[in-house]
């Protein structure tokens, strides 16, 4: 009887204290989708931010992939136990932006807790794409790539290819699959991100629309575009791969990242942001190229950015909103984003960060970690590479994906599945429109 | 003489069925009233507005080729756990109830797969049938066959039917061998002295002794395909290549809580909920009748 008295005693007095040290610090949560290496990457910062003050403490955790994260966000949201920054990736911005009253926006965010904050020194290309048309700053830009050819020298040399061959068009592309599969290359090409890399990406570079109204910019009542003559060939020419044996199909997010990095796979289109694990994992020579383009088109426009926002999350008290924008200012200090560029592969997202980058030589002795900023900024802009801003895009994207795989396995022609494909979005675009006039 | 008991006032049978009664009302009544009002509604995801449509998601719902192809697959679906688990599982019964030593050693290893969780279940064999790292995958390679079941439909079919199915095994398996312990050994030894053969009397005396047990699992099974195997399927596959493992329950998810059309979600499970008790009328309407007690 004692000792159980002690024990309550104990815990009491343990709640007390741990009721105390509560008080003082103000604590906020933040959802995001980060395992594996970025995991680590993005705890590494948030115990910086912890270590750097002390009225405030961020908890992250992982809620899961980038879908699995936004879902639970909505659903907790639902249920008012929301936490109060979400990691939203670019197919759910324009849910968000639409979700009024769900989110404060950055710049009001910043505004309200005094934060000093300058939205003008994010890269545009990055910035524009969580900006409403009259130049507000909704959600703060995290972590953003562009896809990139990435290519296993070891497996070229094996095909009796030269490893620094020019690989500049789909074309060439295709005749180097050809010599690698003669050479008996069990999986010439893959790819990640199917619908982002094939068709979202491709529609910016080859400067043609992937949706109508500027992309969705200019209004909800959008409508889907991409199966034009040049997407129908480029989606026709991927299955045809697929049914030479040249391209494998591993899965619609980035499962085929491990067979290109357990040195399986010799060419594969995935995010500049692969660097992170490909620099870890891979135990061969690997090299960084723009991502290909049809030569019947001139230069190529730029290529669109991957990745993921912060968004402050609405209903919380004043102490937790300044806490909240102590941290993503803090994260969007200099030296905190060229760190994260550097060790990750995402774009530096502020200019400021750009430039010590480059200032620091990390360029120089990591050749080619600057193609992906060269590739997204080396156009002015067009209606059509500006972005994308859809509703129910992740459900549209799940559409394409699954269209896509009839392709690959041989059961449609890409004709029909990319028709299909966009008559099923649109649908989606019209209820979309309707649950948010 | 018919055993009975009589209450006396109204209060003590009151108290006595209000713990079901509430129960139901809280897991049942209230859920379903629920879907059924949220199917009439097209609200925005994170459920600041919200607009009445009527049955316009009913009808969004029918005229979307993929969720009438939904009926197929889950059709499809439903009928293959059910049949090859119970023919397995009967099969495996039969063979362990002939056992004469060690039969609990046998019995408990085949009881075992159904301590495992469905996710669990498919995780593992997920793992087998990896396109990276699959033993399975490796050696059909060996054999010539390209496994891929992330890209060709009939292969993902086959993939989540054998691990639904693998757990359901072990509990058809407990209930088939409990019917066939049942039996009175003196009929099947009678059948035996006037000359029947083995199949002969498993076919005439054997499987009408089981038609109660069949017939209960008949029901269980096919309620197990429609709505446990959810995370069989969700591990796999995730509902694709294609959707073409996307069985209804599977859909009311994936448009609900994935893509956060919750309208239409909605609107699936009340139609789910109406197929469900039509299912359930005629088993119990036609199929029981042929039924010996």
């Amino acid at each position: 009887m004692k000792k159980i008295k002690a024990i309550i005693a104990s815990l009491a007095l343990f709640a007390m204290f741990a009721g105390t040290s509560a008080q003082a610090k103000v604590e906020i949560q933040w959802w995001h989708a980060f395992g594996g290496r970025l995991g680590e990457l993005l705890d590494e910062q948030v115990n910086k931010f912890n270590a750097s003050q002390n009225k405030y403490t961020v908890v992250h955790t992982r809620k899961g992939n980038y879908s699995e994260t936004l879902n639970a966000g909505i659903a907790a949201f639902r249920a008012g136990q929301h936490p109060n920054i979400l990691m939203v990736f670019e197919v759910g911005t324009a849910s968000l932006m639409a979700a009024k009253g769900a989110y404060v926006p950055m710049y009001q965010l910043m505004k309200d807790a005094g934060q000093r904050f300058n939205p003008n020194g994010f890269v545009s290309a990055v910035s524009g794409y969580y900006t409403t048309t009259d130049g507000k700053m909704l959600s703060m830009p995290y972590n953003s790539s562009t896809p990139v050819l990435w290519v296993n020298k070891d497996l070229m040399k094996k095909a009796g290819l030269d490893p620094e061959m020019d690989l500049s068009t789909w074309k060439r592309v295709g005749n180097a699959l050809d010599a690698a599969k003669a050479k008996g290359i069990d999986m010439p090409f893959c790819t990640c991100w199917h619908s982002w890399v094939h068709l979202e990406n491709f529609s910016a570079y080859h400067n043609i629309p992937f949706a109508t109204k500027s992309n969705g910019f200019a209004g909800l009542d959008t409508e889907l575009a991409f199966n034009s003559p040049v997407h129908i060939k480029h989606i026709q020419t991927l299955g045809k791969w697929a049914q030479e044996g040249k391209f494998k199909y591993m899965g619609r997010r980035n499962e085929a990242g491990k067979n290109f990095r357990a040195g399986e796979c010799m060419l594969m289109t995935e995010s500049s942001a692969g660097y992170a694990g490909i620099k870890k994992e891979a135990k061969f020579e690997f090299g960084i190229r723009h991502l290909p383009y049809y030569g019947a088109t001139e230069a190529p426009q730029n290529t669109i950015i991957g990745g993921s926002s912060l968004w402050a999350l609405s209903g919380k008290s004043k102490e937790e909103n300044k806490a909240t924008a102590a941290f993503l200012a803090f994260l969007s200090k200099t030296d905190i984003q060229a760190k994260w560029h550097q060790d990750t592969g995402y774009l530096g997202v502020t200019t400021a960060a750009a430039k010590a980058t480059k200032k620091s030589g990390f360029y120089k002795s990591n050749p080619g970690t600057d193609l992906a900023g060269i590739q997204m900024m080396r156009n002015k802009v067009t209606q059509n590479s500006k972005g994308l801003r859809l509703g129910s895009f992740d459900q549209i994207r799940g559409i394409i994906d699954e269209e896509m795989e009839g392709v690959y396995n041989g059961t449609k022609t890409a004709q029909v599945a990319l028709d299909s494909a966009v008559k099923r979005g649109n649908v989606l675009l019209r209820r979309f429109e309707r649950a948010n006039k | 003489m018919e055993k009975r008991v009589f209450f006396k006032g109204w209060w003590l049978p009151a108290l006595l069925v209000a713990p079901q009664l509430l129960i139901s009302f809280v897991f049942f009544f209230y859920p379903s009233g629920q879907a059924i009002w949220n199917s009439l509604f097209l609200p925005d995801p994170f459920g600041l507005k919200t607009e009445f449509v009527g049955l316009d998601n009913f009808r969004f719902l029918l005229s979307d080729p993929y969720y009438l192809a939904s009926f197929k697959t889950t059709i499809i679906f439903s009928t293959a756990v059910s049949i090859s688990s119970m023919a397995l599982g009967l099969y495996l019964a039969a063979l362990a109830d002939r056992l004469i030593k060690g039969a609990g050693v046998y019995q408990t290893l085949l009881i075992w797969p159904y301590a495992i969780a469905p996710a669990i279940a498919g995780v593992l064999w997920l793992f087998m049938f990896n396109g990276n790292i699959g033993l399975a995958s490796y050696y059909l390679k060996a054999l010539g066959y390209e496994w891929n079941h992330t890209l060709k439909g009939d292969q993902a079919m086959f993939l989540v039917i054998l691990a639904s199915s693998w757990g359901r095994i072990s509990y058809n398996f407990l209930f088939f061998l409990a019917g066939l312990q049942a039996i009175p050994k003196s009929i099947i030894e009678a059948a035996a002295i006037d000359g029947a053969s083995f199949w002969k009397r498993f076919g005439t005396i054997v499987i009408p002794l089981l038609s109660p047990i069949t017939f209960f699992l008949l029901v269980v099974n096919i309620v197990y395909a429609f709505f446990d195997t959810f995370g069989v399927i969700h591990t796999i596959t995730s509902g694709g290549p294609e959707q073409s493992t996307t069985i209804l329950v599977y859909k009311v998810f994936s448009d609900g809580f994935v893509s956060q059309d919750l309208g239409s979600s909605a609107a699936q499970s009340v139609i789910l909920l109406v197929l469900v008790g039509i299912l359930t009328v005629i088993q119990f309407k036609y199929i029981e009748r042929k039924v010996h007690y």
